[in-house]
């Protein structure tokens, strides 16, 4: 086993990773290539279909539909009303939010609750409506701390509440997922919802960050 | 397995959650791969989401801690495919089909990644949820050696229904190939103090979604 050898691989970015693919194949990756061939070959993947996936999940699927939910939660009392109730059939009336399927589930933050998602066994994770969990989601020291001190992992991503705010942790143990249906800023009175949603970073809707104020610089996450 | 690594919550020693700015999506065109090999093999029903977890569980822990993220989706796919005998050890050596083989029924192909959003694990119920919103129960001290989703930190502990998710595929007798054996599932809410006495921090609340035979009245 040398999958010790390619952790680097995962943790390098930008150009060094640029680099690294084009100057060897590492064993991780002769791994794969293998794998995808001989699965092709014989007739389990259609490598263009592959293609198509990935393509997706860089492209379609991801936070960017978590926002315009958001958004619309914020705006609309119906549509909030509707996706605490039931997230899933909520977010498909949207018409430019790609289609989820079962047991999506909203949890509104409030200063009395403010929720926050882990997946401890595993990586669940609201895909359809969040994309591709970032790292850290998936990251042991996450995973681990989440459950046991929520409140220091909260203050790691710069979020510091209030004690009588209570902190709910859902740990994602079967297949109901997740979505945290932020509190709406202050100072947004009568936004649009293209304006609303861009207060909405991906990590609010995690529960490790809070919706940005007018005028705060927008994060990467 | 369930009493392995992957059963983390409340584990001490891994260090601080580090985020990395602007991270994409992929890091590698690899991870990509293995990513989507997973997903356009999930819909030939050759194994179930649970027995991929349970393929990953079955790594050694030092492998599964070793590993990166998408290395574990690798090694589980690996070891399904031998497993389930689409492919040789030797095919993998070579990078090559050497046995022939029966075509799988179907195939994922491009304009099926049309539409990705996940299928429903509700299936019909073998009889009435026993636990209603407010029941405060009591989760079991089960230690099984094949797959369940009882967290350890959940284990023995009170806690409160808050919500009946309604009855799905349950993960502990699916993953193991004893069928779907659907089951209610539910919301159980427990106190920090509950679960970690007093290193708990305060005003805490922990949940998890517990299958009723999980659970037991209090």
């Amino acid at each position: 086993m040398t999958i010790e050898d390619d952790r680097g691989q995962d943790h390098s970015h930008g150009r060094s990773h640029e680099h690294g693919e084009m100057s060897e194949l590492s064993d991780t990756q002769l791994r794969v290539r293998s794998l995808e061939t001989v699965l092709a070959e014989k007739g389990y993947v259609d490598s263009a279909a592959l293609d198509v996936i990935v393509e997706a999940y860089e492209t379609r699927i991801g936070p960017q539909n978590g926002q315009r939910v958001i958004a619309r939660a914020w705006a609309d009392p119906d549509f909030r009303a509707a996706l605490l109730d039931d997230a899933s059939a909520a977010v498909n009336t949207m018409g430019n939010v790609s289609d989820v399927g079962s047991h999506l589930i909203a949890v509104e933050n409030t200063p009395e609750q403010h929720n926050m998602i882990v997946c401890t066994l595993c990586s669940c994770y609201p895909w359809e409506v969040l994309g591709l969990p970032p790292t850290w989601y998936k990251s042991v020291p996450y995973r681990s701390r989440a459950v046991l001190e929520p409140r220091a992992v909260l203050s790691k991503f710069g979020v510091t509440l209030p004690e009588e705010t209570e902190i709910r942790v859902w740990d994602s143990t079967a297949e109901t997922r997740y979505i945290v249906l932020p509190i709406r800023p202050e100072g947004t009175d009568g936004w649009s919802e293209e304006q609303l949603a861009s207060l909405v970073i991906r990590n609010s809707m995690i529960g490790t960050g809070l919706a940005q104020r007018p005028g705060e610089a927008k994060g990467d996450s | 397995m369930s009493n392995t690594i992957h059963d983390m919550g409340g584990m001490h020693g891994f260090g601080p959650v580090e985020e990395e700015p602007n991270e994409p999506v992929f890091h590698t065109s690899w991870e990509s791969r293995v990513y989507a090999m997973n997903r356009a093999m999930g819909p030939l029903r050759l194994w179930t989401i649970d027995e991929g977890r349970a393929a990953q569980e079955a790594l050694h822990p030092a492998v599964y801690a070793g590993a990166s993220y998408y290395q574990r989706w690798l090694l589980g796919l690996e070891a399904r495919a031998l497993q389930h005998g689409l492919v040789t050890k030797e095919e993998l050596a070579e990078g090559k089909a050497l046995v022939a083989n029966d075509r799988p029924n179907r195939i994922f192909k491009p304009e099926d990644a049309a539409n990705l959003t996940r299928g429903s694990f509700d299936r019909d119920p073998q009889g009435e949820a026993i636990f209603k919103p407010g029941d405060q129960v009591q989760t079991l001290n089960i230690n099984p050696a094949g797959h369940t989703r009882l967290p350890r930190y959940a284990r023995d502990k009170p806690g409160e229904v808050e919500a009946v998710r309604g009855c799905h595929v349950f993960p502990d007798s699916v993953a193991n190939g004893k069928g779907d054996d659907p089951q209610w599932l539910y919301t159980v809410v427990f106190d920090g103090q509950v679960l970690w006495g007093p290193d708990a921090e305060p005003g805490t609340k922990i949940s998890i979604e517990a299958f009723e035979p999980y659970l037991e009245a209090l």
